[in-house]
């Protein structure tokens, strides 16, 4: 199988033959032991630390269709290496224009994006108020939004009301969470540990949801909740809206509340909080781990990981826009 | 629009399969069953390369461009090579062969035949062209033509051997409320 490799060590990344050469320098520029990986067993890459390279390497990763991300010193999504798309649909990719462009049939997606992360952002609650949390009133106020959904009949309508469920949803988060506390949401930078962690685990998820558009006939630039971006790939952004709560939000929970990250892991400085090395480490391998189990699909009656069930999720969005099946968000049914 | 082997092996196994596969759907990179295809073709026999030709072939019926790739023709005995992996769709496997039989008699080419061998299994078949294939051949050219020019998406089968096509995720993936 296939698997993610993380990067937080600078050095330097070449081809070897058919497989990747990593030395890792240390401060003084001493290489260190040469480590390989097999091109065969790697999905993608995430690079956390400095890296050398050189376009020999790009072209072998071409070909391979092995996709590099890269994230800055202050753990900012930076920007992606990806291999010439490989799957293209003219069909699929004039069909997704024309549910942009329709203010009508864009409506329809957008909102679904919304009605299934709102749905799970209320499951996550539910879950923590059975295990005696007090989360009555956000739930009441999620439930309550998430009524006008149906009605919205523009996009910055349907964002505003996205914008108040989510608002709701982060002030249950100081409840939920045991050893900190949230406040309010701030990103660019976030200002406690919290927030830093939904910051970094966010990204991840958006990653992820790209890595998996990009093995669809899906143009991942075409979104229709955010709008499509110069420099974006807003269709991941559309469908991190539906993952966040599974797959970012949970992990963070349990990662906090478990200890297994804890004050230490973060770097507090005057006005910013960043995860450490160390933190972002533990978060990595967490994220990957769960990304990684697999649960029983109820109507394909097979085991999926979590993320094929992000691949699923674009599917069901092909099927949508070329008429064969109307697209319903994924919904938590555990 | 061209006709190809691929969709006449595909249009026998399933309609969406190759409504699909026409308008660029393509799921076969997902498939582990596939790649195994891919190797054990690529792998089986290694030194044949040398002794035969892989040919390209296209002809026109009644203003339908049809092409073909065959992967092993041996020139000499006429006889075209396939290798799959396992009989599980044999009848398709058949009709792309007898497809390929077709475009040669097409191209002036008589009297040719076609072996499908499957090493996994160690058993080969042999391939015959009779009358009344040419005009199934015929038919089922003029059928795919229309099947993939329609906007509609042909609905699944429901088969058995849904389960193991590279398409299955895709055409059964559903959410219950």
């Amino acid at each position: 199988m296939k698997k993610s490799y993380y990067l937080f060590n600078p050095g330097r990344l070449s081809r070897k033959d058919n497989t990747l050469k990593f030395v890792p320098v240390n401060e003084d520029g001493v290489d260190g032991k040469p480590k390989y990986l097999p091109v065969e067993g790697v999905k993608n890459l995430y690079c956390f630390g400095s890296l050398d390279t050189n376009s020999a390497l790009y072209n072998f990763l071409g070909k391979n269709q092995i996709g590099v991300h890269f994230f800055d010193y202050y753990e900012h999504y930076t920007g992606s290496f990806m291999p010439k798309d490989y799957l293209l649909s003219g069909k699929v990719i004039v069909n997704q224009v024309e549910h942009y462009s329709s203010q009508k049939k864009r409506m329809i997606i957008a909102r679904q994006f919304i009605e299934g992360a709102s749905f799970n952002m209320l499951k996550n609650l539910k879950y923590y108020s059975k295990r005696d949390k007090d989360l009555s009133k956000q739930i009441l106020q999620i439930e309550q939004l998430s009524k006008l959904i149906a009605d919205t009949q523009a996009i910055d309508e349907l964002m505003g009301i996205e914008g108040n469920i989510r608002s709701a949803y982060y002030s249950g988060f100081g409840t939920i969470i045991n050893d900190f506390e949230m406040n309010n949401r701030t990103k660019q930078p976030p200002n406690n540990e919290v927030n830093a962690m939904i910051s970094f685990v966010n990204m991840i998820c958006y990653t992820a949801c790209l890595d998996q558009i990009y093995h669809t006939q899906l143009n991942p630039t075409l979104s229709f909740l955010h709008e499509p971006g110069f420099r974006r790939y807003s269709l991941a952004l559309d469908l991190a809206e539906v993952f966040k709560p599974l797959l970012a939000d949970r992990l963070i929970f349990s990662l906090l509340n478990k200890k297994m990250v804890q004050k230490g892991d973060f770097d507090q400085k005057l006005n910013s909080c960043l995860l450490k090395e160390s933190g972002r480490k533990t978060v990595m391998r967490a994220w990957d781990e769960k990304l990684n189990e697999t649960i029983k699909h109820r109507t394909l009656d097979q085991s999926v990981s979590y993320k094929r069930l992000v691949r699923l999720e674009c599917y069901k969005l092909v099927k949508h826009v070329m008429g064969m099946q109307e697209y319903k968000p994924f919904k938590t049914w555990w | 629009m061209k006709v190809n082997a691929t969709l006449i092996n595909l249009y026998t196994v399933c309609p969406r399969e190759c409504w699909l596969h026409a308008n660029g759907i393509n799921m076969e990179h997902t498939s582990e069953i596939v790649y195994d295809g891919k190797l054990l073709h690529e792998t089986s026999y290694p030194q044949r390369a040398d002794k035969y030709s892989e040919i390209e072939l296209s002809a026109e019926l009644n203003g339908t461009v049809l092409t073909g790739k065959i992967d092993f023709y041996d020139a000499k005995e006429k006889v075209i090579h396939e290798t799959k992996r396992g009989k599980s769709v044999e009848e398709a496997h058949n009709w792309q062969v007898k497809f390929y039989i077709w475009l040669l008699e097409l191209n002036g080419v008589e009297g040719a035949s076609g072996k499908i061998e499957y090493p996994r299994l160690r058993k080969t078949s042999e391939v015959l062209l009779s009358e009344t294939d040419r005009d199934f051949l015929a038919e089922s050219v003029l059928k795919i033509k229309r099947l993939i020019g329609q906007k509609e998406c042909p609905p699944t089968i429901n088969a058995k051997i849904c389960k193991k096509c590279s398409y299955y995720e895709l055409c059964y993936i559903d959410e219950i409320e």
